[in-house]
């Protein structure tokens, strides 16, 4: 069987690429809250870079609590089969 | 021609749906499918015909039943429902079989039934109806599995149907009426009635029956089902439990409870089917909030995530149909072939994770802005998570896994055409609605006091989402998926269960001998022993008690007969 070709946005150079524009995309955002003080509710939510620093969080926090959980709740995936 | 008009417009828009299902297949050639595309948009402007207030009304024992009734709120979800009816239709219009599309419609009617009544009774039969048409729905897929998934989903659905039928006629004993309206928490039969509605939304214990019965379905039949069971249920707590506290918790144990399990999982349908516990989740805690901000955004969210999840399965579905697959490990790479199926289930993932220029964006939003506005600290953190969560598992996880990933060799070409159109429609819905929410905002039950567009919720929604997707491509190597299932609570009903009664039913086998025994050997040992001693008459004879007993039932049957007429 042929190998399918690769396409180019699968190539290390574009992966790369993107992953400059990605940084690049993120520091965009925060960047506004050198700048802009926002009306915060809580407290909390007028720390620096917020949104961004608690959405990082919550997600590793989400995985690695899913991952632990994994451990007891997984089984291979015929288990229910017979 | 205003007499046959008035008649129309009198009769329950569900209802005509749920008719036109039943007599789908007594429609040929083209007919068939211009009924199952025309109907649910004639349904849609009917349904705007019907004004506030009871339209019809019909006695029924001692009570009267508003089979026909609109309000604002129901108008919304029924108006949704006909345009889900009309796109799932479209979308299953080639490839489902005629059972699965007559069961969907009578399916959608029912749902559309469940929003234009006025009473508890009415609500009831078109509840039940639904669970019955969902069920074939689900049995079309055609395996033994989904068979399977199938009996399992309809035994839970019956034993929710119970709990709320006692929960009806215990609120109707007690305070004699049976309009359906908000209820507070003060009896054992609203819990029951609140019990009833939360099994059907997938609310916690019994969550597991939505990814266990509905990615069983067709592709077009996953679709469906994604729309109006669960949605159906956050209409009925809308109007019977705003406000009610429990549903805060309820509501924020099934956001985490999809994500994890989302997280888990590597069937792709399965994982939206966990998502649609989460997104569901955002809906039940605005509904506990109980605010006019809260429940506009209940509502709202419920008529956008209708969209934008049937969008997100409808694509799951073509990759599907097209390459017989639904496990990520199996798939990858498809967005090389498939680029209408890609980029349609691109818009639906951005539009669950509420990018901005999305309908999610205008709509859930006003939950979290509730949970501010009432300095609700700890609820609004725990939402702000969730946000970013539904980003991580629904909005990355599922695009990434299914079209990019790695290269599975696979190059299947995009669907048919009619399921292309059906992806577009939902796609131009969600970035439409994204765009220009004013009338969505028009049809929310509340004035709408509320700017999803400033500068600083643009800014601050992109850095929890983006920041999210760092988190997901950092963490890329702790989400590699694993050829598994993960335990639920369905594990009591579908392994424990079954395994207690392997262990007992020996010991019962034993018990029914001693019991045969006890019935059987004993008395006609102890007749043959007294007929010894006597001519036996009539009576005597083992066989004559039987008749004896048929006698008394017949007797006491008709007393009880002459006493309920009398």
């Amino acid at each position: 069987m042929r190998k399918p070709r690769r396409h180019w946005i699968t190539q290390p150079r574009a992966i790369r690429a993107l992953w400059i524009i990605f940084i690049a995309v993120l520091a965009l955002t925060v960047a506004p809250d050198f700048f802009l003080h926002r009306h915060a509710e809580f407290g909390i939510d007028a720390t620096f870079g917020f949104f961004a620093w608690f959405g990082f969080i919550a997600c590793v926090a989400l995985i690695v609590v899913a991952k632990v959980l994994g451990v007891i709740l997984k089984r291979k995936d015929t288990y229910y089969d017979h | 021609m205003t007499t046959s008009s008035a008649w129309l417009t009198s009769l329950p828009p569900g209802l005509l749906l749920i008719l036109g299902g039943l007599l789908l297949p007594l429609f040929r050639g083209t007919l068939r499918p211009a009924l199952v595309l025309l109907l649910p948009l004639a349904v849609l402007a009917l349904v705007w015909q019907v004004p506030n207030g009871v339209v019809l009304s019909v006695p029924f024992l001692d009570y009267t039943l508003e089979p026909l009734k609109g309000g604002t709120v129901g108008r919304l979800f029924a108006t949704v429902f006909a345009i889900m009816a009309f796109a799932g239709g479209l979308y299953g219009l080639k490839q489902a079989r005629l059972l699965e599309q007559a069961a969907t419609m009578v399916y959608a009617g029912g749902a559309i039934g469940v929003t234009l009544t006025g009473d508890l009774i009415s609500l009831f039969v078109f509840w039940e109806l639904m669970a019955l048409a969902s069920t074939v729905v689900i049995w079309c897929g055609g395996t033994q599995t989904a068979y399977r998934a199938s009996m399992r989903y309809v035994l839970l659905h019956l034993l929710g149907g119970v709990i709320l039928m006692t929960g009806i006629v215990g609120h109707v004993v007690a305070t004699g009426s049976i309009t359906f309206e908000a209820m507070r928490l003060d009896s054992i039969a609203h819990w029951l009635i609140l019990i009833g509605f939360l099994v059907n939304a997938g609310a916690p214990p019994l969550s597991a029956w939505i990814p266990d019965a509905y990615p069983e379905a067709s592709p077009s039949g996953t679709v469906a089902l994604s729309a109006f069971t669960t949605k159906t249920a956050v209409f009925a707590l809308w109007v019977g439990f705003p406000g009610a506290d429990i549903l805060v918790w309820v509501g924020l144990y099934m956001i985490f409870y999809g994500i994890i399990y989302a997280l888990l999982e590597n069937d792709m349908r399965r994982i939206l089917a966990y998502s649609i516990v989460n997104q569901v989740g955002f809906m039940v805690a605005g509904i506990g909030l109980g605010t006019e901000l809260a429940l506009n955004g209940s509502a709202a969210h419920a008529f956008a995530h209708i969209i934008y999840k049937a969008l997100l399965l409808m694509s799951a579905g073509s990759v599907l149909l097209m390459t017989g697959r639904r496990k990520c490990s199996d798939l990858g790479g498809l967005f090389q072939s498939m680029p209408v199926t890609t980029v349609c289930g691109i818009i639906g993932a951005l539009s669950i994770s509420a990018f901005p220029l999305t309908s999610g964006f205008v709509s859930k939003s006003m939950i979290s802005q509730a949970a501010a506005d009432q300095h609700l600290a700890l609820i609004w953190l725990l939402l702000a998570a969730a946000s970013a969560g539904v980003f991580l598992h629904a909005g990355i996880k599922f695009p990434w896994f299914v079209f990019f990933q790695k290269d599975s060799g696979l190059r299947p070409p995009d669907p048919p055409h009619n399921m292309r159109i059906a992806m577009w429609f939902f796609s131009f819905l969600c970035i439409g609605l994204g765009v220009f929410p004013q009338p969505l905002y028009a049809l929310l039950p509340y004035p709408v006091d509320y700017v999803p567009y400033t500068f600083d919720h643009v800014v601050v929604q992109l850095q929890l989402l983006l920041f999210a997707g760092l988190a997901f491509f950092v963490m890329l190597p702790q989400l590699k998926r694993t050829r598994t299932v993960s335990l639920d609570v369905d594990w009591l009903y579908r392994r424990a269960l079954p395994r207690t009664m392997g262990i007992l039913s020996p010991l019962a086998h034993g018990l029914q001998r001693i019991n045969a025994w006890l019935t059987e050997r004993l008395p006609a040992a102890l007749y043959h022993a007294l007929e010894r001693g006597r001519a036996g008459r009539v009576l005597d004879r083992p066989q004559s008690i039987g008749m004896v007993v048929l006698g008394t039932t017949l007797i006491l049957c008709v007393y009880l007969l002459i006493d309920l007429l009398s």
